[in-house]
């Protein structure tokens, strides 16, 4: 009886987040499937039309994906450029600074130069890039800088311009958070036991086989979570782009995230934005797993 | 002792690795300098020469920032990102602080799958639940109300929450509780009297996290408020940047004044910042 009371008043402390957790999170997805197989414009579509929203998505609709022309366009393929070179970016540049500016005598400084931008808004750092990118080059850096440069340059409009405008999102994407990767490997490396790397060299390996034999083995675990947080930011992007460049010039800029805002919220197609919301689920769920792992792991290991 | 010839070359590479590390940090450094080179720049200036310029021709006002405080709501805005901040960063403290706790110290059935799935609730993205949460809002007569946001920011840093402190209050020594069990403490005695004043650091390193994360925020306040006159200082730049697209004098000082906010917990409170946001890295 006594126990009995006990592990109420244990759920009772539990309550209140699990209420909320419910009503905010697990509810609404369990709905969002459910609303993704209706149909129509309107918040509340009443017309049931199964699994159409989402065979319209993948063989229908050229802004969310189209493989009948080479190369393939869409959000998704957006995505999936943005989980490439965005997570690689991230991950090369947070190891470069990490690797190479340890123990430099400006390190302090470099690192919060490079975390700067993970504390500001996404709404500020797009701001910031659109000053960056801007096609006037006596406003924008990069055509300024190019135009001084190289005689006779026209100015680009980096986020007017279909073939450019994803690397630009996906460069102030890394800009913004190089800072996060950065942050991890640094304190990893920092932890490698200097007589292994000091035994090394006493050996004849000089500092390129060093890190490539040595160091970059030992972070290997650090690098899978950056990699994971990485991959799961990119398939959840969605503010830098609306903010950016709404998706445009004519929708070549969508990811997966920004297609699910519009076709809810611009285009009143509810049922159609859920399933778009649906689907990006799908590459998230192993992700969930993944991350469930690790932290049964880390509980086993304590 | 390794041979002197050894130490030049050694040098030289120190300060080439150091250059290139420098380089990096400028180019990371230039594209925030010159929009806050740009926000103090009198609005003539900017529209006909780059803020680079400013080495040649320097002339600089507050005017710009005179003048999107007083233009289109603003300062309200800046308020209502407190407004916004402030409960949505203590409510998930108090809330998570609660599970944290049961998870870590008291006993039930099936707590740790519960935990589990709250570890997996942080990978979930909040666009999936939206709609449905508009809606209930809508049936609940909250829409257009702050404590919609609360609500929503408050379940939404749950998982991160629980995530955190649990791991914390783990880590506090088994005697204490049961020495205060001994001394006839409830369950909420030792919350209030152990858990809580041993967990400032942790508690402060979610605090600063939330805060900062809440202030950021975009989306949530965009989808969920639905009322212009509730709307944080992250909206109304975006709704500048909509319609003023080249308004860089506006633009340049309402993005500085929103980042101010957070920059200046970052450079005062930059170990636990870091500690918060490195932990919380997948959230959202």
């Amino acid at each position: 009886m006594k126990e009995r009371a006990a592990e109420l008043r244990a759920w009772l402390f539990v309550l209140p987040a699990l209420i909320l957790l419910a009503a905010y999170l697990v509810y609404p997805t369990v709905e969002t499937f459910r609303i993704s197989l209706f149909g129509g414009t309107g918040f509340n579509p009443t017309k049931l039309v199964g699994l159409k929203n989402y065979v319209q998505l993948l063989t229908h609709d050229s802004l969310f994906l189209r493989v009948t022309r080479w190369p393939p366009s869409g959000a998704l393929v957006n995505n999936i450029l943005w989980l490439v070179l965005f997570s690689g970016g991230t991950l090369v540049f947070g190891l470069l600074i990490a690797v190479l500016g340890n123990g430099i005598r400006l390190e302090r400084v470099v690192k919060s130069a490079v975390f700067l931008p993970m504390v500001i808004s996404a709404t500020a750092a797009a701001v910031i890039a659109r000053f960056l990118f801007s096609p006037d080059a006596s406003i924008g850096v990069i055509n300024g800088l190019l135009t001084a440069l190289i005689p006779g340059f026209a100015p680009v409009s980096w986020l007017g311009t279909g073939e450019v405008v994803n690397y630009a999102l996906i460069a102030t994407g890394v800009w913004i958070w190089t800072g996060l990767s950065m942050t991890v490997l640094s304190a990893a490396y920092k932890s490698i036991d200097t007589a292994v790397l000091e035994a090394a060299r006493v050996d004849g390996a000089n500092p390129w086989m060093t890190f490539w034999r040595i160091s970059l083995p030992m972070l290997a675990q650090p690098i899978t979570f950056v990699a994971i947080t990485m991959i799961i930011n990119s398939l959840k992007m969605i503010d830098l782009v609306l903010v950016m460049t709404a998706g445009g010039p004519a929708g070549t800029s969508r990811v997966i995230g920004f297609s699910f805002y519009w076709e809810v919220f611009n285009n009143n197609l509810v049922g159609y934005g859920s399933a778009v919301a649906i689907l990006m689920l799908i590459p998230l769920a192993p992700l969930m797993v993944v991350q469930v792992r690790r932290i049964r792991r880390q509980e086993a290991g304590k | 002792m390794r041979s002197l010839e050894a130490r030049p070359a050694l040098t030289l590479g120190r300060v080439l690795r150091a250059l290139l590390v420098i380089l990096i940090a400028v180019a990371w450094l230039i594209p925030t300098l010159g929009l806050l080179v740009t926000s103090f720049r009198p609005q003539a200036d900017i529209a006909t020469s780059g803020w680079w310029k400013i080495v040649t021709a320097p002339r600089f006002t507050i005017d710009n920032y005179k003048n999107v405080l007083t233009a289109r709501h603003f300062f309200n805005n800046f308020l209502n990102s407190f407004i916004i901040t402030i409960p949505g960063t203590v409510f998930p403290i108090i809330v998570g602080a609660l599970a944290a706790y049961s998870f870590a110290w008291l006993r039930f059935r099936g707590r740790n799958l519960v935990f589990l799935i709250i570890v997996a609730l942080l990978v979930l993205p909040l666009q999936t639940t939206w709609v449905p949460v508009l809606r209930m809002h809508s049936r609940l007569g909250l829409t257009g109300h702050y404590l919609a946001i609360w609500l929503a920011h408050t379940a939404y840093g749950l998982p991160f929450a629980i995530f955190l402190l649990r791991n914390f209050f783990a880590e506090l020594p088994r005697e204490l509780f049961e020495a205060a069990r001994l001394d006839g403490y409830t369950d909420l005695g030792v919350f209030r009297t152990i858990v809580l004043p041993l967990s400032v650091p942790s508690l402060a390193s979610l605090g600063i996290f939330q805060f900062v994360w809440v202030w950021n925020d975009l989306m949530n306040a965009l989808v969920l408020l639905q009322d212009i006159h509730k709307f944080p200082l992250t909206v109304a730049i975006q709704s500048l940047l909509g319609q003023y697209g080249s308004e860089w004098n506006l633009l340049a000082s309402g993005a500085f004044i929103s980042m101010s906010v957070p920059l200046l917990v970052f450079f005062l409170l930059q170990r636990y910042f870091v500690q918060g946001i490195t932990a919380g890295a997948v959230k959202g």
